[in-house]
């Protein structure tokens, strides 16, 4: 599967008052291009740190539903994090990793995420439930029932490398992300 | 020292703690981890911290993040490419290991760089000092509302242990 319609999937099964942080670099432009809303934040900077920002959001926002959109680069850049969020018992988590075992970014450079399965990790670290999935029938599967179960959750989907073109930057200015964002997820109910 | 100073945090409106330990401030993580009504999060890394307090800010709260002088190392990408550029306000509570010389190696280079390091990255800040504690606390409180950036406290050996 090519990762832009993937995010664009995962993307069209959350709910409207879910709240979504989306890490740096393809995957936040990918989600910022196609489905935009004020729910959604895009971290431009700060590589490794979506699953932090939400895990924050999560504790103090115990009634809403956080969903970070991660890449495979971002978890191993702050792998330690997996830990606190499962620590935490965060059960309104859930993290959906994009894994093309590249950094896609900056020129599809390799990972290491094809020789460590990050899903197991998130399992061997205390998530409730981890899994991974491959191919658009897998993860219709997946997705009918991932945001179902409480978290903490992982859904890793396996995505082909290579960048979709026309895909642009994150435009509105940061100051502008942040105060649309806190008054999304300040809104009750 | 730790009880008080927590009470005028909160008096000034912090009400999101979380952070990696410092011995410098075990008077604090004491009260911190042993009293679950702070919801006090030991972060596993103080850039982590960082991305944790921008999140609890989302969510409508005004965090604090304690951190050892050699973790300010560690946050620093946080700080500027989060915190400074996206409007995200903390007041980052860091010990000063290495202060005067004296101290084990590894704290030697960033104490003494620290206050340079501070103003380097355009982050005001105070020196602990508990005779003006309150009116400094109180001004860069103000300050960090104001800019709605970071703003530092800069606890040295002996006020908070």
């Amino acid at each position: 599967m090519k990762r832009a319609a993937t995010v664009d999937r995962v993307a069209d099964a959350l709910e409207p008052g879910w709240l979504v942080v989306a890490c740096n670099g393809m995957i936040g432009r990918e989600l910022y291009t196609q489905a935009d809303a004020p729910t959604r934040f895009y971290m431009i900077g700060s590589m490794g740190l979506a699953s932090s920002i939400g895990l924050g959001l999560a504790l103090v926002q115990p009634s809403k539903t956080v969903v970070v959109f991660d890449g495979d680069g971002n978890v191993l850049m702050n792998m330690g994090t997996l830990g606190s969020v499962a620590a935490a018992g965060v059960t309104n988590f859930y993290h959906v990793v994009f894994d093309n075992a590249a950094h896609g970014s900056t020129g599809d450079q390799r990972t290491i995420s094809d020789s460590v399965p990050l899903e197991e990790v998130a399992r061997a670290a205390g998530y409730r439930r981890a899994l991974r999935v491959k191919g658009s029938e897998g993860l219709d599967a997946a997705l009918a029932t991932f945001f179902v179960d409480p978290g903490p959750a992982m859904l890793l989907v396996e995505v082909e490398r290579g960048n979709q073109p026309g895909i642009g930057r994150v435009e509105p200015e940061p100051p502008e992300l942040t105060a649309r964002f806190r008054s999304a997820a300040m809104k009750s109910g | 020292m730790g009880k008080p100073f927590l009470d005028l945090l909160e008096r000034l409106g912090y009400n999101f703690f979380t952070g990696v330990p410092c011995s410098l401030f075990t008077g604090v993580t004491r009260i911190l981890d042993a009293e679950p009504r702070y919801g006090y999060l030991s972060a596993v890394r103080e850039d982590s911290a960082m991305g944790i307090a921008a999140g609890a800010y989302f969510g409508g709260r005004q965090p604090v993040v304690f951190m050892q002088n050699s973790g300010f190392g560690v946050s620093i990408n946080a700080l500027v490419s989060l915190h400074q550029i996206y409007e995200i306000p903390a007041l980052l509570v860091v010990s000063w290991r290495g202060q005067g010389g004296q101290d084990a190696p590894e704290h030697l280079v960033m104490g003494a760089v620290m206050e340079e390091c501070l103003r380097l990255f355009q982050v005001p800040f105070a020196v602990f000092e508990p005779s003006t504690l309150e009116r400094d606390l109180g001004g860069l409180t103000r300050t960090m509302r104001e800019t709605r950036k970071p703003v530092a406290l800069v606890v040295p050996k002996g006020m908070l242990q």
